[in-house]
């Protein structure tokens, strides 16, 4: 064993941990605001709206997500051809955050059903009574409220996600783990590489989700 | 004010009211009684189309609920209504649960719906209150807030669904304190409610229910009255309410 080979690694592993954020980043605020969106759908009185809604949950939560990132990579330029004609490359990055994005958006769906679910209807009654509209009531009275709740499960997928980010090596990105991969197989030091790559993993999620914990605790008072 | 036409109303097969009609003038107060799982909650929330009923029709105002028409949200802007269980918003402060109606339906400016809703706050007794959480308030000091809010919006009549019945006995007064005063202004109510005390006091008339329907209708005096002259299931029900 040896780890000296690590320390001029560092800016490399460094560029590929931001990739890794900024993949994280943006899958979350993107599966988040589609997920809510979903969930809305999900919730209306119109049955095709909550059909439709309802089927992408469960198409997107049984498949893996490796799939879902290869076939966005794949397809999707193959797809685009078809309909228009041309060449249209999307190139692996966005298909990645976009991939991403529609897969999480799946979890994060009912991730906030059940958070406006577990506001009582009581509060939906006395937002209406006050002459809201639903738009009004669920974006100021019901939503706030719901995702106040939600936050240490909204918290826990985004660990996941940080985790999951490390598939995008089969499409080539190199993010934190690929970075750390590539860098050992240079000169030869790829166990010490993925040591640390796992200790990093570990220690980020770790403290992450004792964050989650300590909130949990905060927020259940 | 409000004008009931035969108000029918099923969950699925159970029939939950069943030809309810009745009027309300303006500046009358309403005293609607009978026991638990008669129809009363869910009569006064037809006045306000928070539930909704089949056949028959509410004129609230000279606006008609059962119109496909009807902005549903701003005829309910005019009619207050007070929860059994407060429901005040607990992600907002006080202030902020007086006034966000008043800014986001009415669209009233921020300095006068605060202005508007801290009269109001001073009026239930509670202005030491204002930039705390309605968590940290007991359920009566909650209950006199909601009122408040409701009254924020101006409204032609004032509904309240059991406004007492989920409070502990010490604070029922100080809520009531605060709507007999409102009935002595003249405000139009309609009030479910076993206060039988506060019913006495300033009611105009009292509504009896049971099994979904209106069995007794008439003047206060009359109701108090002479307890025999009322149909057979009221007298069972007053004689148990007034017993102690």
């Amino acid at each position: 064993m040896d780890f000296s080979g690590v320390i001029p690694a560092i800016p490399g592993m460094w560029n590929g941990m931001l990739m890794t954020l900024q993949l994280m980043v943006m899958g979350i605020v993107g599966g988040i605001i589609i997920g809510t969106i979903l969930a809305l759908m999900r919730l209306s009185s119109n049955k095709l709206a909550s059909r439709l809604a309802g089927a992408y949950v469960n198409y997107f939560r049984s498949i893996p997500l490796l799939l879902v990132i290869t076939w966005f990579y794949l397809a999707v330029p193959f797809v685009l051809r078809w309909i228009t004609g041309e060449d249209t490359p999307i190139g692996a990055f966005t298909s990645c955050v976009v991939a991403f994005m529609m897969f999480e958006a799946a979890y994060f769906c009912e991730i906030v059903r059940a958070g406006v679910q577990s506001i009582s209807r009581g509060q939906m009654g006395a937002a209406q009574a006050l002459g809201m509209t639903y738009g009004q009531m669920m974006r100021l009275i019901i939503l706030p409220q719901a995702f106040r709740k939600m936050t240490p499960l909204l918290l826990q997928q985004s660990i996941i996600l940080f985790q999951d980010t490390s598939l995008v090596y089969t499409v080539g990105l190199v993010d934190f783990l690929n970075s750390a991969r590539s860098s050992g197989d240079i000169i030869g030091r790829s166990n010490e590489f993925l040591i640390v790559a796992g200790l990093v993993y570990f220690t980020i999620s770790f403290a992450a989700s004792r964050l989650v914990k300590f909130m949990q605790k905060r927020l259940a008072v | 004010m409000i004008s009931i036409k035969n108000i029918n109303k099923w969950y699925g097969d159970f029939q939950v009211l069943t030809d309810c009609s009745t009027e309300v003038k303006k500046g009358e107060v309403i005293v609607v009684c009978g026991p638990s799982g008669s129809g009363k909650s869910t009569l006064i929330k037809c006045v306000n189309a928070l539930e909704p009923f089949q056949k028959g029709d509410i004129v609230v105002d000279g606006t008609s609920i059962a119109d496909p028409k009807t902005n549903l949200p701003k005829l309910r802007s005019r009619v207050g209504m007070v929860f059994q269980h407060f429901e005040l918003f607990p992600h907002l402060t006080i202030t902020e649960n007086l006034t966000i109606a008043q800014i986001k339906v009415l669209g009233r400016s921020k300095e006068e719906a605060t202005k508007k809703g801290l009269q109001l706050l001073e009026r239930v007794g509670l202005s030491d209150h204002a930039h705390k959480h309605p968590g940290q308030l007991s359920g009566g000091q909650q209950q006199r807030v909601a009122i408040a809010r409701a009254l924020a919006m101006d409204p032609v009549v004032m509904l309240f669904d059991e406004p007492t019945s989920a409070l502990d006995p010490e604070m029922v007064n100080e809520v009531l304190d605060v709507m007999v005063q409102l009935a002595h202004e003249g405000m139009t109510m309609m009030c479910v409610t076993h206060e039988m005390g506060f019913a006495r006091k300033v009611a105009d008339r009292v509504i009896f229910m049971d099994k979904g329907q209106i069995v007794e209708d008439c003047e206060k005096e009359e109701f108090f009255g002479d307890v025999n002259a009322r149909s057979e299931r009221a007298q069972q029900f007053l004689n148990k309410i007034l017993q102690h």
